[in-house]
């Protein structure tokens, strides 16, 4: 854990308190069940935005707390640990586009809507079935076209924040814009997006890297949501194997289980160094598209294992709906292939570092 | 927010800077410069030559070998700020800490803590000036990972101990001084039969044999004690306090050990480079094999990581006051990452990589072969993976003991 100042013990805290006590695994369950069009408790949103939340990289001026990223990432592993459905991190991300390459007048319009969570925004990039492929979509005189494929937290985003060849664009849902369903193993808020002459607003002051610098901030955050979701399947999962008995022991007596939760351990360790890493080189404004690169990576990796020996090490009860691992398992690999796989950002961290 | 504090201390920063400068410039001999032998603990005392010397004394007689050390035995008392700008000038001009070993890295720590005020200064300051070579009398040949087992015995005599045992994977124990041994003071009790003491390497009765390893070293002995008599200041603690102080002097160990990453850099150049020199690369300068430029940039991500974690847990352990728990974590990754390097690097330069002597291989080929075996150690000694593993089980993730 790195060390955290007074206010960002205090806003953990009291995300660590809200996730535990009203949004826990259940909260999470009731959505699904119940469906919402959002694909999230609309409730639950609006105590999030109301605690500050959606606003902590946007600057005070524009309504925000502008408390940083590593503060950011605090309050997303908090409620990655619980599976909390929201568009926090999806907001967060389109929020920091504008913030990097909208005008003033962008920024006064959309900032202080974000920050307060009456509007909320997303990417939409990619426009196939993994990330970093073409950018095909286009703009002639303002109005955007083309089609955007597995836009996270789509059905409840009134703003998102749209790559085209030249550049990212603002587009308000409504006219030219069109939702298709896309549910996925996780059960959360996908969608197929198509534009058809939408109205498209430029975000020009950016610069040339801009989608590259927003897509830096979506790995970074989401890894955190990662780091959540992987501390939790290692404290359930090291709980629960201090209480099953068989063969008349704990299972955390045996050896062979000791060695491996000491495995994920030092994998734990080495993920939260990483994620804090990318956190600390987007407050520092240093080293940031390499530090993005490890954070996701290891972020991948280690989540793609520990969720797989959740699941073995909870043996048949694992593999049911009633308990809670499946879920940690299957948003595992949805955020694994989402704003860059393993093998892409290894990719992309030679090419950064030159060989 | 500025305030009055910030700019008078960046006034003594830059100041103490400069007086790190001025010293590199006066005492650091240029001809010495990027010689330092990172593999010297293991190698044994190379020549030290008049340069080299002159070198250890100057850094000697500053204290600036083991630069946080009280001020009051011969160490630098500088504070860790101060000490990390030592360390950087020192990098900018190619020089080197010629000042180290095991007195350095783990008996220091321990017997500031837990020695007495007379034992501090009598064998500090010789450390802190890089005077004397201490060994550790650890392991013995049926207690290894299993060290509490140990069967050397110290038989209280009166004024002094009569020693008598074998101590096996003594490194550098040919080239030291001094050993610091943990002995067994009573038979009774596995744990609270042990006893932390000093003994001199060249008193009656004690003989040492190097072992040779595959790596064609003889870095490590066998250490014999014949009825050697250790007096009885020689004893740190109290009687029967040695496990708890040599497991805290284990801390120290694994926590320089983990850099087990200081073993892989002694392959040289990075892997990237390596693989430009040894294997293909496109007409963009990229490495050809697709697989192989994967794979290097896996490790490379990985060992970024376990380089954030170890500065992670020096600022945990700084801000929670000590060694923490997680030295064992450290360990465990480091050498793991270390010996990947090295057999990856390995992988990298073929057969060119796998020589042994003879023409036909540069000095760093050969020496890279040597640690590459070399460093198969490092996940054995200092506590196994296995003993680190059931360390982390145990201690920090609460399980019960195996049966």
């Amino acid at each position: 854990m790195a060390i955290l100042n007074e206010e960002q013990e205090m806003l953990r805290d009291m995300a660590r308190d809200w996730a535990t006590n009203e949004s826990p695994v259940t909260a999470w369950r009731k959505v699904r069940t119940e469906k919402p069009a959002e694909g999230y408790s609309p409730d639950a949103w609006n105590t999030m935005a109301q605690m500050g939340w959606a606003g902590v990289v946007i600057p005070e001026e524009h309504g925000g707390s502008d408390f940083g990223w590593m503060s950011a990432g605090l309050v997303v592993e908090e409620l990655g640990k619980t599976m909390t459905a929201s568009p926090i991190v999806a907001t967060t991300l389109a929020a920091s586009a504008i913030v990097l390459g909208g005008s003033d007048e962008q920024k006064a319009r959309w900032l202080p809507k974000l920050a307060s969570g009456e509007v909320v925004g997303t990417l939409a990039f990619d426009e196939g079935a993994h990330h970093g492929g073409k950018t095909e979509a286009s703009v002639s005189d303002g109005k955007l076209s083309g089609t955007k494929a597995f836009v996270h937290e789509a059905h409840g985003a009134s703003l998102f924040v749209v790559s085209a060849a030249d550049g990212l664009y603002l587009v308000e849902k409504g006219d030219g814009v069109t939702l298709s369903d896309r549910k996925l193993t996780d059960m959360r808020s996908h969608a197929t997006i198509t534009f058809d002459g939408a109205a498209a607003d430029k975000l020009a002051d950016g610069g040339d890297d801009l989608a590259d610098k927003v897509l830096d901030r979506a790995r970074i955050l989401t890894a955190a949501e990662m780091l959540g979701m992987a501390q939790q399947v290692f404290d359930v999962t090291l709980d629960y194997l201090k209480q099953r008995v068989q063969f008349n022991q704990v299972l955390a007596s045996f050896q062979a289980l000791q060695h491996r939760m000491a495995d994920l351990f030092g994998d734990l360790a080495m993920m939260r160094s990483a994620v804090e890493g990318g956190l600390e080189a987007l407050d520092s404004g240093h080293g940031i598209p390499r530090a993005a690169c490890v954070a996701k990576a290891e972020a991948n990796r280690v989540l793609h294992t520990m969720s797989r020996e959740g699941v073995q090490l909870h043996g048949g009860i694992g593999m049911t709906d009633e308990y809670d691992i499946g879920f940690y398992l299957k948003r595992a690999r949805v955020l694994e292939a989402s704003w860059g796989s393993t093998s892409y950002l290894r990719d992309r961290f030679a090419s950064l570092a030159g060989y | 927010m500025a305030t009055l504090a910030e700019p008078r201390e960046a006034n003594t920063d830059d100041a103490f800077r400069e007086e790190v400068r001025e010293f590199i410039a006066k005492n650091f001999p240029p001809e010495l410069k990027g010689k330092g032998n990172a593999l010297a603990t293991v190698e044994g005392p190379a020549q030290e030559g008049p340069a080299e010397k002159a070198w250890r004394e100057a850094m000697g007689a500053k204290g600036w070998g083991v630069p946080t050390w009280p001020k009051e035995y011969g160490g630098g008392g500088l504070d860790r700020k101060q000490a990390r700008i030592l360390q950087e000038e020192m990098a900018r001009a190619g020089a080197w800490n010629p000042i180290g070993g095991m007195g350095v890295m783990m008996f220091g720590p321990t017997l500031l803590e837990f020695g007495s005020e007379e034992q501090k200064r009598e064998h500090i300051p010789p450390i802190a000036k890089g005077e004397i070579r201490w060994c550790q009398g650890y392991s013995e040949p049926n207690a290894g990972s299993d060290l509490a087992n140990l069967q050397t015995f110290a038989e209280d005599k009166g004024d002094h101990y009569l020693v008598n045992g074998q101590k096996t994977w003594t490194s550098g124990g040919q080239w030291a001084d001094k050993c610091f041994a943990i002995v067994r003071t009573d038979k009774s009790d596995k744990h609270n039969g042990i006893s932390f003491m000093l003994i001199d390497m060249d008193a009656p009765g004690v003989e040492v044999r190097p072992i040779q390893m595959i790596s064609g070293m003889s870095p490590f002995c066998e250490t014999f004690f014949t009825d050697v008599k250790v007096p009885k200041e020689n004893l740190v603690g109290k009687e029967g306090q040695g496990w708890t102080i040599g497991k805290r002097l284990l801390q120290h160990e694994r926590t320089n050990l983990s850099g087990g990453g200081s073993m892989a850099r002694l392959m040289g150049s990075s892997l990237a480079d390596a693989a430009r020199k040894y294997a293909e690369t496109g007409d963009d300068g990229q490495i050809a094999d697709p697989v192989l430029r994967d794979r290097i940039a896996d490790f490379e991500i990985r060992w970024q990581s376990f380089l954030l974690t170890a500065k992670r847990a020096v600022e945990e352990s700084k801000a929670a006051g000590g060694v923490s728990e997680i030295s064992s974590v450290l360990k465990k990754l480091g050498t793991k990452l270390g010996q990947e390097r090295s057999e990856l690097m390995i992988e990298i330069m073929g057969l060119q990589g796998l020589g042994w002597e003879g023409d036909g291989f540069e000095e760093a080929e050969l020496a890279g072969v040597r640690a590459w075996l070399f460093g198969k150690a490092t996940t054995i000694y200092g506590g196994s993976t296995e003993i680190q593993n059931n360390i982390i089980a145990k201690r920090v993730l609460g399980m019960l003991d195996h049966q």
